[in-house]
């Protein structure tokens, strides 16, 4: 039990650690990187929670695309490397303002939440012990909750034809295949016989 | 068993890092994005906790279709960015007010 408590706050600390370098370093790869860092220990936390379907998904998909997606972006954009403390002094007191009043509106909720008992008996989908956590995700995902995994489906569907459609790059000089020209050619309009003279080109 | 608060106390410092990072940074809309993942992560172990804590799966599918979110944010975001820095060299944030149109 002291094992799982002092993993926990290991965890948290790295993550939180990581998070403000993510915002704080000079370097966009840094950043990245720490932000690989930051959902690796997320990940560890949804594992003591009990979440290994989503540890593992946190890992292979934001680790594994999203993040690699950033880092792909930082290296081809190649920017320059500025520090957030060139315009740091000017932003600090509306962003220290709106920071102060949101996590003392977070503290005041944590400090004073109580439990509501009575929720227990509105439960839509109690977790089954006798199964895995895939497995009981599997069993919710595919049966109640089928309307929602479609419309996520979509939204990527939606967001993979939005970003191809936004980076594609036409450029006029480009050979392109036309297939009506290509099904309209016959033999009348691709052959024609040249009548050449002996010893010369055409 | 951890007590809750922990956790929520852990969402809630990430999520004002998240505040911060969007609030101070003029210079760098990549780490903007970041710190939206940043956010939505925050959210995600809020979701994750109270899904434990109340034996209910259904914060964990909520879990997952927040992910499905975040990643499809993630590739337009990059996406735009692309296409901005091609016509302008440059991907501050002052700037981008030339997009007005």
């Amino acid at each position: 039990m002291i094992v799982v408590s002092l993993l926990f706050y290991l965890f948290s600390f790295i993550m939180i650690a990581s998070a403000f370098m993510v915002i704080l370093s000079r370097n966009p790869v840094h950043s990245v990187l720490f932000l690989i860092l930051c959902f690796f220990n997320s990940a560890g936390i949804f594992l003591i929670l009990g979440a290994e379907f989503l540890a593992f998904i946190l890992v292979i998909v934001y680790v594994g695309a999203v993040a690699v997606l950033f880092l792909f972006v930082v290296m081809m954009l190649d920017v320059e490397f500025k520090s957030i403390s060139s315009t740091v002094i000017s932003y600090l007191p509306i962003g220290l303002t709106i920071g102060v009043i949101v996590l003392a509106e977070l503290m005041l909720v944590l400090f004073t939440w109580k439990r509501d008992y009575s929720v227990v008996d509105n439960l839509s989908a109690t977790i089954d012990t006798q199964y895995s956590n895939t497995e009981i995700i599997g069993l919710v995902l595919y049966t109640d909750n089928i309307l929602f995994f479609q419309l996520a489906g979509l939204i990527l569907l939606a967001s993979m034809i939005g970003a191809i459609i936004l980076t594609v790059n036409h450029r006029p000089s480009a050979k392109r295949q036309d297939i009506n020209k290509q099904v309209e050619r016959d033999a009348e309009s691709s052959i024609k016989n040249i009548d050449m003279k002996p010893g010369s080109g055409i | 068993m951890i007590a809750i608060n922990n956790y929520l106390a852990l969402a809630s410092i990430l999520f004002v890092i998240g505040i911060f990072g969007v609030f101070l940074n003029k210079k760098n809309i990549i780490i903007i994005l970041m710190s939206i993942e940043l956010m939505l992560l925050a959210v995600n172990i809020n979701l994750v906790a109270f899904s434990t804590y109340l034996n209910d799966i259904t914060g964990q599918i909520f879990s997952l279709l927040v992910l499905t979110v975040a990643a499809a944010e993630a590739a337009i975001g990059l996406a735009i960015l692309v296409i901005y820095f091609r016509n302008k060299g440059t991907i501050a944030v002052e700037d981008i007010t030339e997009m007005k149109g």
